[in-house]
């Protein structure tokens, strides 16, 4: 499926569907992620929402930040909560979207049986996993995601030693609908790739690499600095993959005739997490970068 | 008027589904509970059923996807049983905090470690505290019709309702019953109509986190915190006894059977000993009642509970009060205590003046027969005049039919 033309600030909708104020911390990038993501969304949506800080930030009983309908559910079980809200749509005859929007621990590690069973029976609705690469909701502890090397409160000193998951991958391997990785650095990238979810029946992956101020170490005013310098380093890419075909999609594609992205050394050094990474480690990590950027560039010019 | 058939009790929980109209069916395969959902695809598939069948990959999901359903104002239904029901146990409180009007029958079998696919009720009893409403049918012909009163008394509460049978004794066995009439049910069980039903045009946000303390809301309406909607649930639970009765009177109108809703007396009105028990065993021990009777003039009679929660405390207080015995026989117990009804039931009892000598006995464990022989032989030494135990020997559990 082709992607309508670009959304840019002068053309996006000046509705808002979130109320002004929430709880959530200063520079969350998860609140770019929301506001923006609404507005692709539209009215006729119903949230499926497991613990996480999309809890939090959607408000307090009786005060809700969110003027969406949502449905707070228990950790595992986001996905099938969601079908369960799809089915009811189905019998109701109604076109409503069903939007599971969880974290990585969310997805990736309790939510992940639940989630592998929608995508397994195909289920119509939209899972978004914003990835803050760890347990920030509790005061960040190491999740499946979380990228070796990082400093969390349950991988002090020295980092985490295992390689963090690669959930897009194994998502993938269930050959979703459509499948989608963003970042809330280009939140019209991901306002675009969910209008075109929203067109595609079956289930539709949208993973989202998010910034987190207090659970990354970084200035308040540095996240989308931060996700640009992931995708710009190479280490988080944007992609879609449709029928099983993957296509690099806005700043990677665009950076995929540059042979000298920027160095990871530089995205590793805006944060405190990676504080305890060896110079061995950086050129570990370089050199695997380089190397998956230049299948790309064999495989996609 | 509807006929008789013979069918399993697994077959006659489907056709109650069925028959209710759930437009949700979301199950999990275990023993002995899955030709339950085995039924209701079929059903489906045939066209015979106009229902949503989703094959979920765990009983998590399965109260998940209920959940989801009944929370968008959608009739939902699963069944389960054993560790099947522990492993969606953290639904059930969410379901029911969550005050969704969702049925389930739990097909009862014991719980692992080790390994047992044959009845107890240990699975149900496990999960009493959940603030789930929870029915014990004794026959196929229970199974039927307290499932589809279950979902009126769950619609018209707020309240998630477990029908609970006995694997194998009721899921397995074929047994003679009447299906009701489609027309009739329909007459019976209104639609759902769920007023906080997700929906984009009156958007509200269910089970936000809540506070320990009232708020007011944007309009300044002061809103009970977290204690106060459990308080809620607690109060309207008990609530929901009287409601079963209701409904069980106006089923009665509907289909001619029913009028012992919440505990079913065989034999209680001049009894001197009277045992309590749940589901098919409280069958059993009718006979064992007339033969106590008949060959030892030992006036006996079997009180069925058919709700055990919300708890009939007073209820029960009041029928067992004049008994000079009470014998509580059950299929699981609350380890390191003692049987969880018979708790219950030395509880309800307290606050009386009179108190009637209590006895407790647990049988049946993992599918251990019950012999009938056995019932008799251990209710009529309990009440041998000579045999009064001192409270430390009398207040424990005794375990029938153990093979050590």
């Amino acid at each position: 499926m082709k992607m309508a033309a670009k959304t840019t600030v002068l053309n996006l909708t000046e509705e808002e569907f979130v109320h002004p104020g929430n709880r959530a911390c200063s520079g969350c990038g998860l609140s770019i992620l929301y506001r923006i993501g609404l507005k692709a969304l539209g009215r006729d949506c119903i949230f499926v929402v497991p613990p996480s800080c999309l809890t939090v930030m959607q408000g307090l009983f009786p005060i809700a930040a969110t003027q969406m309908p949502v449905l707070n559910g228990t950790f595992a079980s986001t996905a099938a909560i969601a079908t369960g809200v799809k089915a009811a749509m189905r019998r109701l005859g109604r076109p409503t979207q069903v939007v599971a929007w969880a974290g990585d621990g969310g997805t990736s590690d309790i939510g992940i049986q639940a989630l592998s069973g929608a995508l397994e029976r195909g289920e119509d609705i939209i899972y978004i996993c914003y990835d803050n690469e760890a347990y920030m909701n509790t005061g960040v502890q190491r999740s499946g995601t979380t990228p070796q090397g990082s400093l969390t409160t349950t991988t002090p000193f020295s980092g985490k030693s295992e390689v963090g998951k690669n959930l897009p991958a194994i998502i993938a391997a269930h050959n979703p609908a459509y499948l989608a990785t963003c970042s809330a650095s280009y939140p019209l990238d991901f306002h675009d790739k969910l209008l075109k979810a929203k067109q595609i029946k079956g289930l539709k992956y949208l993973h989202v690499q998010t910034p987190c101020p207090p659970g990354w170490g970084i200035e308040e005013h540095m996240t989308v600095a931060l996700g640009r310098a992931a995708v710009e380093t190479g280490l988080f890419d944007l992609y879609e993959i449709e029928d099983g075909r993957m296509q690099l999609t806005g700043q990677s594609l665009q950076q995929l005739g540059n042979t000298g992205l920027r160095p990871v050394r530089e995205y590793l050094e805006m944060q405190v997490r990676f504080k305890a990474f060896s110079d061995e480690q950086v050129a570990a990590l370089q050199a695997q970068v380089d190397q998956r950027w230049s299948g790309y560039r064999d495989r996609f010019k | 008027m509807s006929k008789a058939i013979i069918e399993s009790g697994n077959v006659a929980a489907a056709m109650a589904v069925q028959l209710a109209r759930a437009e949700v069916i979301a199950a999990y395969p275990i023993t002995p509970q899955t030709p339950v959902t085995e039924k209701l695809s079929e059903l489906i598939t045939a066209g015979r059923m106009d229902a949503e069948y989703v094959a979920v990959e765990s009983e998590h999901s399965a109260m998940a996807v209920c959940i989801g359903a009944a929370s968008a104002g959608v009739r939902a239904f699963t069944a389960t049983s054993s560790n099947g029901l522990l492993y969606m146990s953290e639904q059930l409180h969410w379901a029911a905090g969550a005050r969704l009007p969702i049925v389930m029958c739990v097909v009862n079998r014991g719980i692992g470690a080790p390994w047992s696919v044959w009845n107890d009720h240990q699975d149900a009893i496990s999960q009493r505290d959940a603030g789930w409403i929870q029915i014990f049918a004794k026959d196929h012909q229970e199974i039927v019709d307290m499932t589809l009163k279950a979902f009126r008394l769950a619609e018209l509460v707020h309240i998630p309702v477990m029908v609970n049978y006995d694997g194998y004794y009721l899921s397995h066995t074929y047994m003679p019953f009447e299906p009701p009439d489609a027309e009739r049910v329909d007459a019976f069980l209104p639609a759902y109509q769920y007023k906080h039903a997700l929906s984009p045009e009156h958007p509200e946000s269910l089970n936000t986190v809540t506070l320990p303390d009232a708020r007011l809301d944007v309009q300044g309406v002061k809103r009970g915190g977290y204690m106060d909607l459990r308080h809620n649930l607690h109060e309207e639970m008990g609530m929901a006894i009287e409601v079963w009765e209701e409904i069980d009177r106006d089923f009665q109108t509907h289909f001619g059977r029913g009028g012992a809703p919440v505990t079913d007396p065989y034999r209680c009105d001049d009894a001197e000993v009277v045992i309590v028990a749940m589901g098919s065993m409280a069958n059993q021990f009718r006979v064992v009642v007339d033969r106590l009777r008949q060959d030892d003039g030992i006036r006996a009679g079997v009180l069925a509970l058919q709700m055990y929660r919300p708890f009939p405390g007073a209820m029960l207080a009041r029928a067992l009060q004049s008994a000079k015995h009470v014998m509580v026989y059950e299929k699981g117990l609350s380890y390191g205590s003692q049987g969880a009804l018979y708790g219950d039931i030395k509880s309800a009892l307290y606050p009386y003046p009179s108190r009637p000598q209590l006895h407790n006995f647990i049988v049946g464990l993992g599918g251990r027969e019950i012999p009938t022989e056995s019932l008799y032989q251990t209710t009529k030494t309990s009440c041998a005049p000579d045999r009064i135990l001192p409270p430390a020997q009398s207040d424990v559990p005794q375990w029938i039919g153990l093979q050590l």
